[in-house]
Protein backbone atom coordinates (compact mmCIF):
# COMPACT_ATOMS: atom_id res chain seq x y z
CA UNK A 1 0.00 0.00 0.00
CA UNK A 2 2.71 2.29 0.93
CA UNK A 3 4.44 1.67 -2.27
CA UNK A 4 1.20 2.43 -4.22
CA UNK A 5 0.56 5.48 -2.56
CA UNK A 6 4.45 6.94 -3.23
CA UNK A 7 4.06 5.87 -6.73
CA UNK A 8 0.74 7.95 -6.84
CA UNK A 9 2.53 10.79 -5.25
CA UNK A 10 5.81 11.13 -7.66
CA UNK A 11 3.20 10.37 -10.19
CA UNK A 12 0.99 13.24 -9.48
CA UNK A 13 3.82 15.25 -8.80
CA UNK A 14 5.68 14.25 -12.26
CA UNK A 15 2.23 15.00 -14.11
CA UNK A 16 1.50 18.18 -12.36
CA UNK A 17 5.05 19.41 -14.41
CA UNK A 18 4.08 17.87 -17.31
CA UNK A 19 0.99 19.31 -17.78
CA UNK A 20 1.89 22.64 -17.50
CA UNK A 21 4.82 22.38 -19.89
CA UNK A 22 2.27 20.27 -22.00
CA UNK A 23 -0.31 23.48 -21.73
CA UNK A 24 2.78 25.63 -23.45
CA UNK A 25 2.82 23.22 -26.49
CA UNK A 26 -0.58 23.02 -26.87
CA UNK A 27 -1.59 26.24 -26.56
CA UNK A 28 1.06 27.29 -29.40
CA UNK A 29 0.04 24.49 -31.41
CA UNK A 30 -3.77 25.48 -31.44
CA UNK A 31 -2.67 28.79 -32.45
CA UNK A 32 -0.20 28.78 -35.07
CA UNK A 33 -0.36 25.17 -35.64
CA UNK A 34 3.28 24.90 -34.50
CA UNK A 35 5.19 22.54 -32.97
CA UNK A 36 7.63 25.15 -30.82
CA UNK A 37 10.41 22.85 -29.76
CA UNK A 38 11.92 25.21 -28.16
CA UNK A 39 9.33 25.21 -25.97
CA UNK A 40 10.85 22.74 -23.63
CA UNK A 41 13.97 25.13 -23.56
CA UNK A 42 12.05 27.37 -21.72
CA UNK A 43 11.84 25.66 -18.67
CA UNK A 44 15.60 25.47 -18.40
CA UNK A 45 15.28 29.11 -18.69
CA UNK A 46 13.31 29.14 -15.85
CA UNK A 47 15.87 27.00 -14.26
CA UNK A 48 18.59 29.62 -14.41
CA UNK A 49 16.43 32.08 -13.17
CA UNK A 50 15.83 30.43 -10.78
CA UNK A 51 19.64 29.76 -10.02
CA UNK A 52 20.57 33.43 -9.57
CA UNK A 53 17.69 35.01 -8.32
CA UNK A 54 16.50 32.22 -5.67
CA UNK A 55 19.46 33.10 -3.44
CA UNK A 56 19.03 37.01 -3.74
CA UNK A 57 15.70 36.57 -2.48
CA UNK A 58 16.95 34.00 0.72
CA UNK A 59 19.08 36.90 1.33
CA UNK A 60 16.26 39.62 1.47
CA UNK A 61 14.97 37.83 4.30
CA UNK A 62 11.64 36.86 1.41
CA UNK A 63 11.07 32.82 0.76
CA UNK A 64 13.03 31.55 -1.94
CA UNK A 65 9.92 30.67 -4.30
CA UNK A 66 8.79 33.99 -4.70
CA UNK A 67 11.62 33.89 -7.48
CA UNK A 68 9.29 32.30 -9.49
CA UNK A 69 7.66 35.71 -10.63
CA UNK A 70 11.06 36.91 -12.14
CA UNK A 71 11.08 33.14 -13.35
CA UNK A 72 7.90 33.67 -15.15
CA UNK A 73 8.50 37.21 -16.39
CA UNK A 74 11.85 36.58 -18.10
CA UNK A 75 10.48 32.85 -19.65
CA UNK A 76 7.96 35.00 -20.93
CA UNK A 77 9.90 37.84 -22.25
CA UNK A 78 12.09 34.96 -23.72
CA UNK A 79 9.18 33.02 -25.34
CA UNK A 80 7.84 36.59 -26.69
CA UNK A 81 11.28 37.43 -28.14
CA UNK A 82 11.23 34.35 -29.74
CA UNK A 83 7.79 34.63 -31.56
CA UNK A 84 8.82 37.93 -32.52
CA UNK A 85 12.48 37.13 -33.78
CA UNK A 86 12.51 33.98 -35.22
CA UNK A 87 8.76 33.17 -35.78
CA UNK A 88 6.57 35.93 -37.10
CA UNK A 89 9.29 36.00 -39.88
CA UNK A 90 9.02 32.86 -41.04
CA UNK A 91 5.71 32.55 -40.92
CA UNK A 92 5.05 35.25 -43.36
CA UNK A 93 7.55 33.83 -45.58
CA UNK A 94 7.80 30.32 -45.05
CA UNK A 95 5.47 27.08 -44.86
CA UNK A 96 4.59 25.24 -41.54
CA UNK A 97 7.84 23.12 -42.32
CA UNK A 98 10.16 26.28 -42.24
CA UNK A 99 8.78 27.48 -39.16
CA UNK A 100 8.94 23.96 -37.69
CA UNK A 101 12.61 23.59 -38.28
CA UNK A 102 13.14 27.32 -36.97
CA UNK A 103 11.88 25.72 -33.63
CA UNK A 104 14.75 23.06 -33.67
CA UNK A 105 17.01 25.58 -34.13
CA UNK A 106 15.92 28.02 -31.55
CA UNK A 107 16.14 25.31 -29.35
CA UNK A 108 19.46 24.26 -30.07
CA UNK A 109 20.39 28.35 -30.18
CA UNK A 110 18.84 28.16 -26.48
CA UNK A 111 20.70 25.48 -25.03
CA UNK A 112 24.26 26.22 -26.67
CA UNK A 113 23.57 29.91 -25.68
CA UNK A 114 23.75 28.26 -21.83
CA UNK A 115 26.84 26.88 -22.49
CA UNK A 116 28.44 29.27 -23.76
CA UNK A 117 27.77 31.76 -21.12
CA UNK A 118 30.15 31.46 -18.00
CA UNK A 119 27.73 31.71 -15.16
CA UNK A 120 25.68 28.76 -16.73
CA UNK A 121 27.65 26.94 -18.71
CA UNK A 122 27.42 22.90 -19.45
CA UNK A 123 27.68 21.83 -15.54
CA UNK A 124 24.99 21.36 -13.49
CA UNK A 125 24.35 24.33 -11.16
CA UNK A 126 22.95 23.15 -8.29
CA UNK A 127 19.86 25.79 -6.78
CA UNK A 128 19.46 26.46 -3.09
CA UNK A 129 16.43 24.48 -1.42
CA UNK A 130 13.47 26.28 -1.96
CA UNK A 131 10.89 24.44 -0.28
CA UNK A 132 12.32 22.22 2.35
CA UNK A 133 12.51 18.38 2.69
CA UNK A 134 9.46 18.03 5.28
CA UNK A 135 6.24 16.43 4.53
CA UNK A 136 3.78 14.57 6.07
CA UNK A 137 2.88 10.65 6.27
CA UNK A 138 -0.35 8.88 4.92
CA UNK A 139 -0.55 5.07 5.35
CA UNK A 140 2.94 4.87 5.67
CA UNK A 141 4.13 6.71 2.21
CA UNK A 142 5.82 9.92 3.07
CA UNK A 143 4.23 13.11 1.16
CA UNK A 144 6.19 15.96 1.09
CA UNK A 145 4.80 19.49 1.15
CA UNK A 146 6.80 20.36 -2.25
CA UNK A 147 4.38 17.47 -3.45
CA UNK A 148 1.48 19.18 -2.35
CA UNK A 149 2.55 22.50 -3.34
CA UNK A 150 3.48 21.09 -6.97
CA UNK A 151 0.04 19.75 -7.32
CA UNK A 152 -2.06 22.59 -5.75
CA UNK A 153 -0.47 25.18 -7.54
CA UNK A 154 -0.79 23.47 -11.22
CA UNK A 155 -4.41 22.54 -10.66
CA UNK A 156 -4.79 26.12 -9.65
CA UNK A 157 -3.40 27.53 -12.96
CA UNK A 158 -4.44 25.27 -14.66
CA UNK A 159 -7.98 26.34 -13.46
CA UNK A 160 -7.07 30.04 -14.15
CA UNK A 161 -5.71 29.21 -17.66
CA UNK A 162 -8.99 27.63 -18.66
CA UNK A 163 -11.26 29.62 -17.62
CA UNK A 164 -9.10 32.93 -18.77
CA UNK A 165 -9.38 31.34 -22.27
CA UNK A 166 -13.45 30.35 -21.79
CA UNK A 167 -14.29 33.80 -20.28
CA UNK A 168 -12.02 36.64 -21.35
CA UNK A 169 -11.19 38.99 -24.25
CA UNK A 170 -7.47 37.75 -24.50
CA UNK A 171 -9.30 34.22 -24.57
CA UNK A 172 -11.92 34.72 -26.65
CA UNK A 173 -9.66 36.47 -29.13
CA UNK A 174 -7.19 33.36 -29.16
CA UNK A 175 -9.96 30.64 -29.67
CA UNK A 176 -11.26 33.23 -32.52
CA UNK A 177 -7.26 32.95 -34.23
CA UNK A 178 -6.99 29.52 -33.67
CA UNK A 179 -9.76 28.49 -35.75
CA UNK A 180 -10.00 31.03 -38.51
CA UNK A 181 -7.06 34.40 -37.94
CA UNK A 182 -8.27 36.11 -41.45
CA UNK A 183 -12.33 36.33 -40.10
CA UNK A 184 -10.60 37.00 -36.31
CA UNK A 185 -8.58 39.88 -37.95
CA UNK A 186 -11.93 41.13 -39.54
CA UNK A 187 -13.77 40.98 -36.28
CA UNK A 188 -10.48 43.48 -35.04
CA UNK A 189 -8.49 41.53 -33.27
CA UNK A 190 -5.36 42.13 -33.49
CA UNK A 191 -3.55 38.80 -34.29
CA UNK A 192 0.17 38.75 -33.82
CA UNK A 193 -0.86 40.62 -30.88
CA UNK A 194 -2.76 37.59 -30.23
CA UNK A 195 0.15 35.25 -30.83
CA UNK A 196 2.61 36.83 -28.66
CA UNK A 197 0.55 36.88 -26.01
CA UNK A 198 0.03 32.89 -26.33
CA UNK A 199 3.67 32.44 -26.08
CA UNK A 200 4.20 34.96 -23.11
CA UNK A 201 1.65 32.79 -21.30
CA UNK A 202 3.35 29.35 -22.44
CA UNK A 203 6.12 30.13 -21.84
CA UNK A 204 5.82 31.81 -18.43
CA UNK A 205 3.68 28.37 -17.80
CA UNK A 206 7.56 26.65 -18.56
CA UNK A 207 8.71 28.90 -15.49
CA UNK A 208 6.13 27.83 -12.83
CA UNK A 209 7.01 24.32 -14.39
CA UNK A 210 10.58 24.94 -13.73
CA UNK A 211 9.89 26.27 -9.98
CA UNK A 212 7.84 22.92 -9.34
CA UNK A 213 10.88 20.76 -10.68
CA UNK A 214 13.99 22.10 -9.46
CA UNK A 215 11.93 22.01 -5.95
CA UNK A 216 12.05 18.05 -6.14
CA UNK A 217 15.54 18.49 -8.63
CA UNK A 218 17.59 21.15 -7.46
CA UNK A 219 20.27 21.20 -10.68
CA UNK A 220 20.28 23.39 -13.54
CA UNK A 221 21.85 22.24 -16.58
CA UNK A 222 21.32 23.69 -20.23
CA UNK A 223 19.88 20.56 -21.58
CA UNK A 224 17.04 19.66 -18.61
CA UNK A 225 14.81 21.05 -21.32
CA UNK A 226 14.83 18.55 -23.83
CA UNK A 227 14.40 15.60 -21.50
CA UNK A 228 11.29 17.32 -20.16
CA UNK A 229 10.07 19.13 -23.01
CA UNK A 230 9.94 15.71 -24.78
CA UNK A 231 7.71 14.23 -21.91
CA UNK A 232 5.39 16.99 -22.02
CA UNK A 233 5.49 17.08 -26.08
CA UNK A 234 4.34 13.64 -25.09
CA UNK A 235 1.54 14.39 -22.90
CA UNK A 236 0.28 16.96 -25.47
CA UNK A 237 0.02 14.80 -28.16
CA UNK A 238 -1.25 11.79 -26.10
CA UNK A 239 -4.25 14.34 -24.92
CA UNK A 240 -4.98 15.98 -27.50
CA UNK A 241 -2.66 18.57 -29.28
CA UNK A 242 -4.64 21.88 -29.49
CA UNK A 243 -6.75 20.77 -26.50
CA UNK A 244 -6.13 22.28 -23.25
CA UNK A 245 -7.99 19.80 -21.09
CA UNK A 246 -6.32 17.43 -23.00
CA UNK A 247 -2.74 18.70 -21.86
CA UNK A 248 -3.32 18.90 -18.82
CA UNK A 249 -4.90 14.96 -18.94
CA UNK A 250 -2.22 14.09 -20.97
CA UNK A 251 0.39 15.12 -18.42
CA UNK A 252 -1.27 13.29 -15.39
CA UNK A 253 -1.34 10.31 -17.60
CA UNK A 254 2.58 10.39 -18.85
CA UNK A 255 3.61 11.45 -14.73
CA UNK A 256 1.42 7.97 -13.60
CA UNK A 257 2.89 5.62 -16.17
CA UNK A 258 6.10 6.48 -15.40
CA UNK A 259 5.83 6.44 -11.77
CA UNK A 260 4.39 3.48 -11.91
CA UNK A 261 6.11 1.50 -13.70
CA UNK A 262 9.49 2.75 -12.40
CA UNK A 263 8.05 1.46 -9.48
CA UNK A 264 6.73 -1.98 -10.19
CA UNK A 265 8.39 -3.09 -13.62
CA UNK A 266 11.71 -1.32 -13.82
CA UNK A 267 12.83 2.27 -13.59
CA UNK A 268 15.13 1.97 -16.67
CA UNK A 269 12.16 1.03 -18.96
CA UNK A 270 10.09 3.73 -17.53
CA UNK A 271 10.38 5.80 -20.29
CA UNK A 272 9.98 2.84 -22.99
CA UNK A 273 6.66 2.67 -21.11
CA UNK A 274 5.74 6.23 -21.86
CA UNK A 275 6.65 5.72 -25.30
CA UNK A 276 4.02 2.32 -25.63
CA UNK A 277 1.27 4.44 -24.34
CA UNK A 278 1.83 6.82 -26.96
CA UNK A 279 1.99 4.41 -29.96
CA UNK A 280 -0.98 2.64 -28.58
CA UNK A 281 -2.91 5.73 -28.33
CA UNK A 282 -1.88 7.09 -31.69
CA UNK A 283 -2.78 3.62 -33.33
CA UNK A 284 -6.37 3.67 -31.84
CA UNK A 285 -7.20 7.36 -31.58
CA UNK A 286 -4.21 9.61 -33.40
CA UNK A 287 -6.20 12.65 -32.80
CA UNK A 288 -5.12 12.00 -29.34
CA UNK A 289 -7.52 11.22 -26.32
CA UNK A 290 -9.41 14.55 -26.27
CA UNK A 291 -8.46 15.56 -29.80
CA UNK A 292 -10.91 16.79 -32.27
CA UNK A 293 -11.73 14.39 -35.02
CA UNK A 294 -11.56 17.20 -37.93
CA UNK A 295 -12.87 15.37 -40.66
CA UNK A 296 -12.57 17.38 -44.05
CA UNK A 297 -15.99 17.85 -44.91
CA UNK A 298 -17.05 16.55 -48.57
CA UNK B 1 -28.20 72.72 -43.35
CA UNK B 2 -25.00 71.07 -43.11
CA UNK B 3 -23.43 68.62 -46.05
CA UNK B 4 -23.16 65.78 -45.51
CA UNK B 5 -20.24 64.02 -45.63
CA UNK B 6 -19.75 60.00 -47.13
CA UNK B 7 -19.17 57.29 -44.27
CA UNK B 8 -17.28 55.15 -46.93
CA UNK B 9 -15.75 56.62 -50.18
CA UNK B 10 -13.36 55.44 -52.01
CA UNK B 11 -11.06 57.27 -55.03
CA UNK B 12 -9.93 55.46 -58.28
CA UNK B 13 -9.50 52.58 -56.08
CA UNK B 14 -7.37 49.81 -57.58
CA UNK B 15 -5.61 46.25 -57.71
CA UNK B 16 -3.20 44.76 -59.56
CA UNK B 17 -2.20 41.06 -59.15
CA UNK B 18 0.80 40.15 -61.37
CA UNK B 19 -0.37 41.23 -65.04
CA UNK B 20 -4.42 41.42 -63.91
CA UNK B 21 -6.33 44.45 -63.28
CA UNK B 22 -8.76 42.50 -61.16
CA UNK B 23 -10.37 45.87 -59.97
CA UNK B 24 -9.53 49.88 -61.28
CA UNK B 25 -11.15 53.16 -60.99
CA UNK B 26 -13.61 52.21 -58.53
CA UNK B 27 -15.56 55.26 -56.88
CA UNK B 28 -17.96 54.95 -54.40
CA UNK B 29 -19.75 57.31 -52.14
CA UNK B 30 -21.81 56.11 -49.39
CA UNK B 31 -23.97 57.55 -46.70
CA UNK B 32 -24.70 56.74 -43.42
CA UNK B 33 -27.98 54.90 -43.53
CA UNK B 34 -28.20 53.84 -47.27
CA UNK B 35 -28.42 50.85 -48.31
CA UNK B 36 -26.14 50.72 -51.78
CA UNK B 37 -26.07 47.61 -54.06
CA UNK B 38 -22.99 46.21 -56.05
CA UNK B 39 -23.72 43.73 -58.10
CA UNK B 40 -22.18 41.92 -61.42
CA UNK B 41 -21.20 39.03 -63.44
CA UNK B 42 -19.17 35.94 -61.75
CA UNK B 43 -15.76 36.98 -61.41
CA UNK B 44 -16.21 40.82 -61.93
CA UNK B 45 -14.12 41.43 -58.83
CA UNK B 46 -17.16 42.06 -55.89
CA UNK B 47 -15.31 40.33 -53.47
CA UNK B 48 -12.00 41.79 -54.07
CA UNK B 49 -13.33 45.46 -53.50
CA UNK B 50 -14.63 44.10 -49.99
CA UNK B 51 -11.47 42.61 -49.68
CA UNK B 52 -10.03 46.17 -50.52
CA UNK B 53 -12.26 47.96 -48.49
CA UNK B 54 -11.47 46.14 -45.31
CA UNK B 55 -7.89 45.88 -45.66
CA UNK B 56 -7.44 42.27 -46.61
CA UNK B 57 -5.31 43.59 -50.20
CA UNK B 58 -3.61 46.33 -50.24
CA UNK B 59 -4.52 48.65 -52.65
CA UNK B 60 -2.42 48.66 -55.84
CA UNK B 61 -3.81 52.72 -56.52
CA UNK B 62 -6.62 55.03 -55.58
CA UNK B 63 -7.64 55.63 -52.23
CA UNK B 64 -10.04 54.45 -49.38
CA UNK B 65 -11.54 56.78 -46.87
CA UNK B 66 -13.68 55.96 -43.70
CA UNK B 67 -15.70 58.83 -42.34
CA UNK B 68 -13.07 61.34 -44.08
CA UNK B 69 -10.13 59.59 -42.51
CA UNK B 70 -7.62 57.74 -45.28
CA UNK B 71 -7.21 53.99 -44.59
CA UNK B 72 -4.04 52.98 -47.34
CA UNK B 73 -1.74 51.02 -45.42
CA UNK B 74 -3.68 50.24 -42.57
CA UNK B 75 -4.53 46.57 -40.75
CA UNK B 76 -7.33 44.89 -41.23
CA UNK B 77 -7.81 45.13 -37.62
CA UNK B 78 -7.32 48.99 -37.83
CA UNK B 79 -10.03 48.85 -40.45
CA UNK B 80 -12.59 47.37 -38.14
CA UNK B 81 -11.46 49.23 -35.41
CA UNK B 82 -12.13 52.85 -37.75
CA UNK B 83 -16.02 51.38 -38.16
CA UNK B 84 -15.82 49.22 -41.08
CA UNK B 85 -17.46 45.57 -41.33
CA UNK B 86 -18.42 42.76 -43.02
CA UNK B 87 -19.67 39.16 -43.69
CA UNK B 88 -18.54 36.37 -45.50
CA UNK B 89 -19.77 34.66 -49.31
CA UNK B 90 -19.24 31.49 -47.30
CA UNK B 91 -19.89 31.50 -43.78
CA UNK B 92 -17.01 31.44 -41.56
CA UNK B 93 -18.44 31.72 -38.28
CA UNK B 94 -15.73 30.51 -35.26
CA UNK B 95 -17.24 27.22 -35.48
CA UNK B 96 -16.04 25.54 -32.29
CA UNK B 97 -16.91 28.59 -30.31
CA UNK B 98 -20.65 29.26 -28.60
CA UNK B 99 -23.18 31.70 -30.47
CA UNK B 100 -22.83 34.21 -27.81
CA UNK B 101 -19.04 33.81 -27.77
CA UNK B 102 -19.23 34.74 -31.72
CA UNK B 103 -20.85 37.54 -30.72
CA UNK B 104 -18.51 38.60 -27.61
CA UNK B 105 -14.90 38.02 -29.66
CA UNK B 106 -16.14 41.08 -31.80
CA UNK B 107 -17.03 43.17 -28.71
CA UNK B 108 -13.07 43.58 -27.94
CA UNK B 109 -12.65 47.13 -28.23
CA UNK B 110 -14.88 47.94 -25.86
CA UNK B 111 -13.48 45.94 -23.05
CA UNK B 112 -10.93 47.78 -21.21
CA UNK B 113 -10.41 45.34 -18.82
CA UNK B 114 -6.29 44.05 -18.74
CA UNK B 115 -5.06 41.06 -18.79
CA UNK B 116 -3.71 40.68 -15.35
CA UNK B 117 -7.90 41.20 -14.39
CA UNK B 118 -8.78 38.70 -16.15
CA UNK B 119 -6.71 36.10 -14.96
CA UNK B 120 -7.10 37.26 -11.18
CA UNK B 121 -11.16 37.88 -11.86
CA UNK B 122 -11.07 41.55 -10.22
CA UNK B 123 -14.44 43.38 -10.17
CA UNK B 124 -13.92 45.52 -13.67
CA UNK B 125 -13.66 42.20 -15.14
CA UNK B 126 -16.66 41.35 -13.87
CA UNK B 127 -18.37 44.03 -14.16
CA UNK B 128 -17.19 44.47 -18.00
CA UNK B 129 -18.27 40.54 -18.58
CA UNK B 130 -21.43 41.58 -17.59
CA UNK B 131 -22.11 44.34 -19.76
CA UNK B 132 -20.79 42.45 -22.73
CA UNK B 133 -23.05 39.48 -22.03
CA UNK B 134 -26.11 41.89 -21.72
CA UNK B 135 -25.06 43.64 -24.81
CA UNK B 136 -24.58 40.65 -26.60
CA UNK B 137 -27.89 39.16 -25.39
CA UNK B 138 -29.65 42.37 -26.96
CA UNK B 139 -27.96 42.02 -29.81
CA UNK B 140 -29.15 38.29 -30.50
CA UNK B 141 -32.48 39.04 -29.75
CA UNK B 142 -32.82 41.03 -32.53
CA UNK B 143 -31.73 38.02 -34.91
CA UNK B 144 -34.23 35.71 -32.59
CA UNK B 145 -31.25 33.63 -31.24
CA UNK B 146 -30.65 34.72 -27.39
CA UNK B 147 -32.54 31.11 -26.92
CA UNK B 148 -29.45 29.57 -28.53
CA UNK B 149 -26.78 31.82 -26.87
CA UNK B 150 -25.04 29.01 -25.57
CA UNK B 151 -25.12 26.08 -28.81
CA UNK B 152 -22.06 25.68 -30.79
CA UNK B 153 -22.10 28.23 -34.01
CA UNK B 154 -21.30 25.13 -36.11
CA UNK B 155 -25.05 23.69 -34.03
CA UNK B 156 -27.29 26.20 -35.89
CA UNK B 157 -28.98 25.67 -39.31
CA UNK B 158 -28.04 27.46 -42.03
CA UNK B 159 -29.85 30.57 -42.19
CA UNK B 160 -29.18 31.02 -38.36
CA UNK B 161 -25.77 30.85 -39.16
CA UNK B 162 -26.06 33.79 -42.10
CA UNK B 163 -27.68 35.64 -38.95
CA UNK B 164 -25.18 35.36 -36.31
CA UNK B 165 -22.49 36.48 -38.70
CA UNK B 166 -24.50 39.82 -39.11
CA UNK B 167 -25.07 40.21 -35.36
CA UNK B 168 -20.71 39.11 -34.85
CA UNK B 169 -20.26 42.24 -37.55
CA UNK B 170 -22.91 44.70 -36.20
CA UNK B 171 -20.88 43.77 -32.32
CA UNK B 172 -18.00 45.71 -33.71
CA UNK B 173 -19.53 48.68 -33.76
CA UNK B 174 -19.34 49.87 -36.85
CA UNK B 175 -20.04 52.65 -39.48
CA UNK B 176 -20.28 50.65 -42.25
CA UNK B 177 -21.44 46.99 -42.97
CA UNK B 178 -20.31 44.82 -46.23
CA UNK B 179 -22.58 41.75 -46.86
CA UNK B 180 -21.35 39.29 -49.08
CA UNK B 181 -23.82 37.76 -50.29
CA UNK B 182 -26.09 36.65 -47.37
CA UNK B 183 -28.88 35.76 -49.35
CA UNK B 184 -26.61 33.19 -50.85
CA UNK B 185 -28.09 29.71 -50.53
CA UNK B 186 -31.20 30.86 -48.57
CA UNK B 187 -34.66 29.66 -49.01
CA UNK B 188 -37.52 31.93 -49.78
CA UNK B 189 -38.60 31.96 -46.34
CA UNK B 190 -34.97 32.50 -45.24
CA UNK B 191 -34.50 35.35 -47.51
CA UNK B 192 -37.39 36.91 -46.32
CA UNK B 193 -36.21 36.80 -43.32
CA UNK B 194 -33.55 38.40 -44.17
CA UNK B 195 -34.50 41.06 -45.55
CA UNK B 196 -36.77 42.09 -42.74
CA UNK B 197 -33.01 41.51 -40.48
CA UNK B 198 -31.19 44.35 -43.09
CA UNK B 199 -34.03 46.68 -42.48
CA UNK B 200 -34.25 46.54 -38.96
CA UNK B 201 -30.31 46.52 -38.57
CA UNK B 202 -30.58 50.10 -40.39
CA UNK B 203 -33.38 51.52 -38.32
CA UNK B 204 -31.71 50.80 -35.27
CA UNK B 205 -28.49 51.09 -36.14
CA UNK B 206 -28.40 53.53 -38.68
CA UNK B 207 -25.64 52.49 -40.52
CA UNK B 208 -24.32 52.31 -44.07
CA UNK B 209 -24.68 48.36 -45.51
CA UNK B 210 -22.97 48.38 -48.87
CA UNK B 211 -24.38 44.75 -50.38
CA UNK B 212 -23.24 42.08 -52.57
CA UNK B 213 -26.20 39.75 -54.08
CA UNK B 214 -26.71 38.03 -56.81
CA UNK B 215 -30.86 37.77 -55.66
CA UNK B 216 -32.14 40.33 -57.94
CA UNK B 217 -35.49 40.67 -56.76
CA UNK B 218 -33.92 41.27 -52.96
CA UNK B 219 -31.40 43.76 -54.39
CA UNK B 220 -34.24 45.47 -56.86
CA UNK B 221 -35.88 45.36 -53.40
CA UNK B 222 -34.52 47.29 -50.87
CA UNK B 223 -31.42 48.77 -52.25
CA UNK B 224 -31.45 53.00 -52.58
CA UNK B 225 -28.83 52.97 -54.80
CA UNK B 226 -26.99 50.20 -57.30
CA UNK B 227 -23.54 50.22 -58.68
CA UNK B 228 -22.84 47.60 -61.35
CA UNK B 229 -19.29 46.34 -62.07
CA UNK B 230 -18.02 44.03 -64.72
CA UNK B 231 -14.08 43.10 -65.38
CA UNK B 232 -13.42 44.83 -62.48
CA UNK B 233 -14.60 48.09 -64.43
CA UNK B 234 -18.07 50.36 -62.74
CA UNK B 235 -20.35 50.01 -65.75
CA UNK B 236 -23.17 51.45 -64.38
CA UNK B 237 -24.53 53.50 -61.34
CA UNK B 238 -27.80 54.99 -60.35
CA UNK B 239 -31.18 53.75 -58.89
CA UNK B 240 -32.83 50.18 -59.58
CA UNK B 241 -34.95 50.74 -61.77
CA UNK B 242 -32.56 52.43 -63.77
CA UNK B 243 -30.17 49.66 -63.88
CA UNK B 244 -32.65 47.28 -64.43
CA UNK B 245 -33.21 48.92 -67.70
CA UNK B 246 -29.70 49.53 -69.21
CA UNK B 247 -28.27 47.90 -71.79
CA UNK B 248 -25.00 47.82 -71.02
CA UNK B 249 -26.24 45.48 -67.72
CA UNK B 250 -28.43 43.48 -69.60
CA UNK B 251 -25.55 42.72 -71.85
CA UNK B 252 -22.39 42.42 -69.15
CA UNK B 253 -25.11 39.47 -67.39
CA UNK B 254 -26.55 37.88 -70.84
CA UNK B 255 -24.03 38.39 -73.43
CA UNK B 256 -24.78 40.25 -76.58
Amino acid sequence: MSAFLTALFTGLRLGSIYALVALGYTMVYGIIKLINFAHGDFIMVGGYSLFFVVPIVQRMGMPGWLAVIVAVVICSVIGMATELIAYRPVRKKGTNMTALITAISVSLVLENLAQAIPAMGPNPRVVNSIFGNEGISIAGASLSYVTIITIVVSAVVMVLLFTFTQKSKTGRAMRAVSEDKQAATLMGINVNRTIITTFGIGAGLAGVAALMYLAQYPSVTNTMGSTLGLYAFIAAVLGGIGSLPGAMLGGFVIGIVYSFSSAYISSSLASAFVFLILIIVLLVKPTGILGKNVGEKV
Amino acid sequence: MSERKPVLKTERLGITFGGLRAVYDFNIEIYEGELVGLIGPNGAGKTTVFNLLTGVYQPTEGEIYLDGEKMNGKKTHQFVAAGIARTFQNIRLFHQMSVIDNVKVAFGKDIKYRMGAAFFRTPSYWKTEKEITEKAMNLLSIFHLENKANYLASALPYGEQRKLEIARALATDMKVLLLDEPAAGMNPTETAELLECINIIRDRFGVAILLIEHDMSLVMNICERIQVISFGQTIARGLPEEIANNPEVIEAYLGK
